[in-house]
């Protein structure tokens, strides 16, 4: 082999900085994901959200502004009024959202675009 | 002496009703905390808290009549705060980049094919409410890449899917009475945050907006908020009512019996849109 010494000189320290995102954190504290669960109601709408609750917010979002059919029935036979504002954000539930969605979606860097147009409930300003 | 019967029956009942209390009693303590007795109630009921489902007003064919002449421009104003209040539609000063739902122009903006210039002095200085018609056969929806506005199949008002609205603006090209607006820039910092309501959204940068015959509203059993303001209004001053609105596919709704009874017009006919905004003059 040609050049052999450079060659191999050279993919070592290509392999190390492309696995430079692995060993720049390596023994960096995991980040703990601090998300509340609402205190009052117990059962959320359907179980298994954590994976799914887009699908259902989809549903949600089609059923009423393009069939106006605005409640939903979950699978205990409880009634729900379809609404991202006034049902999942509602006091007894998710009333944060500093609290609840962006704590999965800023890990993963998840940027929906729900609150350009839907408004969080107000959070008291706290300093920390 | 042995326990009588009347004495027996007394300790059985007092018994059964504390063997009863003790599992409702638990329940009402376990998990409950937080709660009030009310809300207690509905969770037992596998209701979820401060749901009241109001019985939705629901028509084959909802349209709206304007009675000009009971309209002043006290109406027009209060109509108009009252709408883009709670729909949180922004003010924006600029006329270029300004929201509007529902507005009031004059006779020759508004019934701009049957204007001349001696038309009656007071048609000249009444204010005309102008929104969305709601056509029969909109063109914007017509015209919709996305299908982002679309005619309700159910009762006919002509709705937008923010969702899916992706700005190209054909809509407002096809819209032949200026009811729709784009939003230039972002609606949100002209929106007062104290005043904003927070059951309804705002709308982004970079999609059209109009007004939506208040379907939230019906969807709780309400009549559209302008049209609510108008009569309660028109009822303070002892006028007509100035906007009234119902099914037109009823015969016997408040809206059929005045365009039976009184000369309407519509705006710009001859396009065949179909309005299902009616104007008694």
């Amino acid at each position: 082999m040609y050049d052999g010494g450079k060659v191999i000189t050279g993919l070592i320290i290509g392999v190390i900085l492309l696995a430079l995102p692995l060993w720049w954190n390596l023994g960096a504290e995991e980040k703990k994901l601090d998300i509340k669960l609402p205190k009052k109601e117990k059962k959320c709408v359907e179980a298994n959200m954590r994976p799914n609750h887009m699908q259902v917010l989809d549903l949600w979002r089609d059923s009423v502004v393009r069939t106006a059919n605005r409640y939903y029935i979950n699978e205990n036979g409880r009634k729900f009024e379809m609404s991202l504002q006034k049902t999942c954000m509602s006091e007894n539930c998710h009333a944060r959202k500093t609290e609840f969605c962006d704590q999965c979606h800023d890990y993963t860097a998840v940027e929906p675009y729900c609150w350009d147009c839907h408004i969080p409930p107000k959070e008291p300003k706290e300093t920390m | 002496m042995g326990v009588d019967r009347r004495k027996f029956l007394k300790i059985a009942g007092i018994s059964a009703l504390g063997v009863a209390a003790k599992p409702a009693a638990s329940v009402f303590a376990k998990d409950m905390g937080s709660f009030t007795p009310s809300e207690t109630i509905l969770h037992l009921f596998d209701k979820p808290l401060g749901f009241a489902p109001g019985q939705a007003l629901t028509a084959t064919r909802w349209a709206m009549v304007v009675n000009v002449k009971a309209v002043d421009e006290e109406i027009a104003n209060a109509c108009q705060a009252a709408c883009h209040k709670i729909h949180n539609v922004p003010d924006i000063e600029n006329p270029k980049h300004e929201i509007k739902w529902i507005w009031s122009d004059n006779y020759e903006n508004v019934f701009t094919d049957q204007e001349h210039e001696l038309i009656m002095d007071d048609l000249k200085e009444l204010p005309f409410l102008s929104l969305c018609n709601h056509c029969y056969d909109p063109p914007c929806v017509r015209v919709c890449p996305t299908k982002a506005t679309f005619k309700r199949e159910t009762d006919g008002i002509v709705v937008m899917d923010m969702h899916r609205c992706i700005g190209c603006r054909f809509c407002m090209a096809a819209c032949p009475y200026g009811s729709r607006s784009f939003n230039w820039v972002d609606p949100r910092e002209y929106i007062n945050e104290e005043e904003q309501n927070m059951d309804y959204p705002t709308r982004m940068k970079g999609v059209v907006e109009k007004c939506n015959f208040c379907a939230e509203l019906l969807a709780e059993g309400r009549i559209p908020r302008c049209v609510e303001v108008a009569q309660e209004l028109s009822r303070e001053k002892g006028k007509e009512p100035a906007l009234v609105f119902g099914d037109l596919d009823d015969p016997d709704s408040e809206v059929r019996k005045l365009l039976r009874s009184r000369y309407s017009l519509r705006r710009k006919p001859t396009l065949g849109t179909n309005p299902n905004v009616y104007y008694i003059v």
